[in-house]
């Protein structure tokens, strides 16, 4: 089965690119986006603050399986309702820095839509580092559950 | 964090990245692979040094010569290192759709 999140990484640029068809009419789309009792579900953060609009900003907070909260905020630079937000994102406390992310909308028929993620890094590292936590986090996750699992057989 | 040991440091290199190539379809000595580079030789055994201890290649003795060759293992944990990333914007994509399905707007 063909996957339906597709990520472009190329080697040795500052950028991705995610794009994923939704079996969704683009407003329902663009209103996951935007409206904050929404975001929260799909999202799984709390949002702190979400001003939809062009020079708004948005602030979110998410506790970790352990109860540590972790917060991350941006400001949107552009806003056009069911096509494109523009806007940073940044993740407190850390030395991730700044991206800069286009969100582009399309309508794909009454009832499907795409969205377009492009993501720019500061730097080549940057993105890799990121691009590579996941990776890193699920590696802890598997060593966490072996250890839970032997813990067990004590 | 030790750079030499990180694959994906490794990796990032154009003439690493042609020397993995190279010992791709079989295994060679230091010479053979060095001869496939303008690159002063000395400079090819520092790139295999540090592909050896990233762990992407693998060497073996062979009589006299040191036979290199890929580690399939390492090459493919480097393939998937997007993956989890993939799979986590995924199942939050797969998340909103399921959420905006049983959207009721509000009258």
């Amino acid at each position: 089965m063909e996957a339906k999140t597709k990520i472009l990484a190329e080697d040795g640029k500052q950028e991705i690119v995610i794009t994923r068809e939704f079996d969704l009419p683009v407003e329902l789309l663009f209103k996951a986006y935007v409206e904050p009792g929404i975001v929260e579900q799909w999202m799984g953060t709390k949002v702190l603050k979400l001003e939809s609009r062009q020079h708004g900003s948005y602030q979110f907070e998410t506790t970790d399986p352990k109860g540590n909260k972790h917060r991350f905020n941006g400001a949107i630079h552009e806003f056009s309702p069911d096509q494109k937000i523009t806007r940073t994102f940044e993740m407190e406390n850390t030395p991730f820095g700044v991206q800069l992310e286009f969100l582009k909308f399309e309508k794909l028929t009454d009832n499907t839509s795409r969205l377009n993620m492009h993501v720019v890094y500061e730097s080549v590292a940057q993105r890799d580092q990121l691009l590579r936590l996941p990776f890193a986090q699920g590696i802890n996750m598997a060593h966490n559950r072996i250890q839970d699992i032997l813990g067990k057989l004590k | 964090m030790n750079l030499r040991r990180d694959p994906f440091q490794a990796i990032a290199d154009p003439t690493r990245r042609a020397i993995l190539l190279l010992v791709a379809s079989q295994a060679m000595t230091a010479g053979a692979i060095a001869s496939n580079f303008d690159t002063a030789r000395p400079t090819v055994s520092k790139h295999l040094q540090i592909l050896t201890e990233c762990e992407l290649l693998k060497s073996e003795q062979n009589g006299r010569e040191i036979y290199y060759h890929l580690n399939p293992k390492k090459m493919k944990e480097i393939a998937d290192f997007l993956e989890p990333f993939r799979q986590m914007w995924d199942a939050r994509f797969n998340k909103l759709e399921a959420v905006m399905k049983n959207y009721q707007p509000k009258k």
